[in-house]
């Protein structure tokens, strides 16, 4: 590597230094906008114990669910996590341990992560089990819930287009979580449908600069689809 | 007793030109296929679109293009896409017009519990206890009454939270009520549907007005 080139050329080089017991963040909602060769990568490292902080947990066979089978995971941190029978087995059986989050705070602890925020106040989850146990602060008579930040020993991350300096840019909803694992990571690694020289990508509508990227690698993706809903074709 | 889609049509009914509406799975869904034609709503989907659209054919299908619900959807003319705490930023900043979810109980307090059971496998809150701290005006929709027929307005709710004192409007298969001071208030009934009856299923305090309208569809 030299300069701001981050472009590695294999998946080997691009998860090197992921330990048993680290924290990998995630971007991804659903099976959309997911790393899959680095979620690959992982399992093919065996690395357990992990902590993989994601909206969700993919499904059995694909996605992050593919770390289930060997036991991968020790703890989620997740929104939603219902697609996967797997899972429920893990989480009954108290292989595995699981932090629900609401959505959004589970996307402003990332983004208060990347930023240098250690935590937050929020109005959401106050009142229900989520806000047990957290410090409760009122503005302007509303009362709100200390969540604290989020970041990961690596953050994986799905672009669409990335340039060899790292700068990216998502595609569509592919697009999600992805930013804001991005800036969270100790370590973080893009992989790209699309690796490109910079100037390519016009400046003013990159979504993460690159200065947050250490690794970029060229992937190939399925793009699975969870739910596949269609309308009839009109004349 | 209004079907699904009635309770849907009703919920449509509430919306305003130009309003921004987060609609949950379900009933809440189908709502968006019965705004008036004399009006625009824009509808936001918390994974990150401004202005879903309906879903694909077969030749726009596109595995990048999903709902909250994770199917495949479109985006209208003049939508936006952008990132899951953008989504939330505007949402939670109360941007948002109109949240309508479903609930398996809410109380007289505005209390809604709509993501857990306990005993049964949680599968998690999603974006719906973001969604119900944040709306300017949350509706709720659900069936007055469980499948065994108890009551689900409640004094206080059993279930764990979704969220506290929130919801000011409920559309049942019965009727629509508002919460206010501690009490449910009996706004409109269903076709065929009487005043003793709801009073019957509904299991918090109910304020009954001198005239109770039927609903119009």
């Amino acid at each position: 590597m030299a300069g701001f080139n981050k472009v590695v050329s294999s998946y080997d080089d691009a998860m090197s230094g992921l330990e048993n017991g680290m924290t990998v963040i995630a971007g991804g909602f659903g099976l959309c906008g997911i790393p899959e060769g680095l979620i690959g990568q992982i399992k093919k490292m065996g690395t357990t114990g992990l902590t993989v902080v994601s909206n969700n947990c993919g499904v059995d066979g694909f996605g992050l669910g593919l770390l289930l089978e060997d036991k991968q995971i020790a703890k989620m941190v997740s929104s939603y996590v219902g697609e996967n029978a797997l899972f429920e087995k893990q989480l009954l059986d108290g292989e595995l341990e699981v932090e629900l989050t609401p959505q959004g705070t589970l996307a402003e602890k990332m983004r208060a992560g990347g930023a240098g925020i250690p935590a937050f106040y929020t109005a959401t989850g106050y009142g229900t089990p989520v806000g047990e146990g957290k410090e409760v602060k009122e503005f302007n008579g509303r009362p709100y819930i200390l969540e604290h930040a989020i970041t990961g020993d690596f953050a994986i991350v799905k672009a669409w287009k990335a340039d060899t300096f790292g700068n990216c840019v998502y595609r569509h909803t592919a697009q999600n979580f992805n930013p804001m694992a991005a800036t969270a990571g100790k370590i973080t690694v893009v992989e790209a449908e699309e690796i490109v020289e910079p100037g390519e990508l016009n400046p003013s509508e990159i979504h993460t600069p690159g200065i947050y990227v250490n690794r970029v690698i060229k992937g190939t993706f399925e793009k699975r689809i969870e739910r596949r809903v269609v309308s009839k074709e009109t004349v | 007793m209004l079907s699904r889609e009635q309770i849907a049509m009703r919920v449509a009914q509430e919306f305003k030109d130009g309003d921004y509406v987060n609609l949950g799975i379900g009933i809440p869904t189908l709502a968006a296929s019965y705004v008036p034609d004399d009006i625009s709503v824009m509808l936001q989907s918390e994974n990150g679109l401004l202005g879903m659209g309906r879903y694909p054919t077969e030749s726009e299908l596109d595995a990048d293009m999903i709902n909250a619900g994770k199917e495949t959807v479109t985006a209208i003319t003049g939508a936006s896409i952008f990132s899951s705490a953008e989504s939330f930023a505007m949402i939670r900043g109360g941007h948002v017009d109109f949240t309508v979810l479903g609930a398996f109980e809410v109380d007289v307090s505005g209390n809604i519990a709509s993501w857990m059971i306990p005993g049964k496998l949680v599968k998690g809150m999603g974006g719906a206890m973001d969604l119900v701290a944040g709306a300017k005006n949350i509706i709720v929709t659900m069936t007055h009454t469980d499948k065994h027929g108890n009551p689900k307005l409640l004094s206080e709710c059993t279930l764990p939270l979704t969220g506290v004192n929130c919801i000011t409007r409920i559309i049942t298969d019965l009727a629509v009520l508002s919460v206010e001071n501690g009490a449910f208030v009996l706004q409109e009934r269903a076709p065929g549907v009487s005043v003793e009856e709801i009073k019957e299923k509904t299991g918090g305090k109910l304020v009954v007005p001198e005239n109770v309208p039927e609903m119009k569809f």
